[in-house]
């Protein structure tokens, strides 16, 4: 799926990284917990979450995600948003809450990938 | 404050050192250095495997010694057939290692759990994500933390 496909389909604004909206992802993980996002691997994965602190990024970065969808229509700092960009992730944020926005791009053929190592 | 770190390039010609200190007092800093190794390693051209399996033990490693150690050193040494990550801190100690390892258990405070972290799985994952792992603890003088990922 393309990164382009989920801003529509969530209906999301593009806060960086619109340069990287036509790159592919191929699976997404819903999580607050960051621990739980790295026992999960998966090349060119989607992070959804509703937690707008710079570990996010963090997280993301060292799993090699594509892109982060905070939900909810959570706005993260600039500070946040400043870290993703020189990453070269993509961040979007959405109205919709977690398990919608989850329900919406499974349902859209994005999977939930496996679990690192299991 | 965080000190920076440095790059030591020892006599031996097979082995490089990337020395860090962790700044305790800042979580929003946390992670700084594993981004920074991840960086280096990429330059040096290991797979992005090798990349991932390093810098997220090193990460976790770095998060946990910020929540329950105040902070410490993180040295990450690259021979050429594994890279060795040593973590030590001067914190608390942990006083039951088997039960640190098991996935779910935390001692991580209510503040930690709302930035995202203290479910009980870091140790686990530092274990995960290595070849090698070893915790030498002592209560009241520190914690070392040994992982190797063959290259």
């Amino acid at each position: 799926m393309k990164i382009r496909e989920i801003v529509d389909l969530l209906d999301a604004t593009v806060l960086c990284g619109e340069a990287h909206l036509d790159g592919d992802v191929h699976s997404a993980c819903g999580c607050d917990m960051m621990s739980d996002v790295l026992a999960f691997v998966k090349e060119q994965a989607v992070l959804i979450t509703g937690l707008c602190n710079p570990q996010v990024v963090r997280t993301a970065e060292m799993m090699d995600m594509r892109c982060i969808v905070f939900v909810r229509g959570k706005m993260p700092p600039a500070e946040v948003v400043s870290l993703a960009d020189e990453a070269g992730i993509v961040v979007l944020t959405s109205k919709e809450r977690m398990y919608v926005a989850c329900g919406k791009l499974y349902a859209a053929g994005l999977s939930g990938g496996d679990l690192a190592h299991a | 404050m965080r000190q920076g770190f440095r790059e030591v390039t020892s006599l031996m010609p097979d082995f490089v050192n990337f020395h860090f200190d962790i700044d305790g007092d800042s979580f929003t800093s946390a992670g700084e250095a594993s981004v920074m190794i991840k960086k280096m390693l990429r330059q040096m051209e290991f797979s992005p495997e090798i990349i991932r399996r390093v810098s997220v033990a090193m990460y976790e490693g770095e998060i946990n010694m910020v929540i329950h150690a105040d902070g410490g050193t993180a040295d990450v040494n690259v021979y050429c057939d594994r890279i060795e990550i040593i973590l030590a801190d001067k914190g608390p100690g942990i006083p039951n290692i088997e039960l640190a390892m098991q996935e779910g258990f935390s001692t991580a405070p209510d503040n930690i759990r709302s930035l995202g972290f203290g479910a009980g799985m870091g140790l686990p994952n530092m274990k995960r994500y290595t070849d090698d792992m070893k915790i030498e603890s002592e209560i009241g003088v520190g914690t070392t933390v040994t992982m190797t990922v063959n290259v």
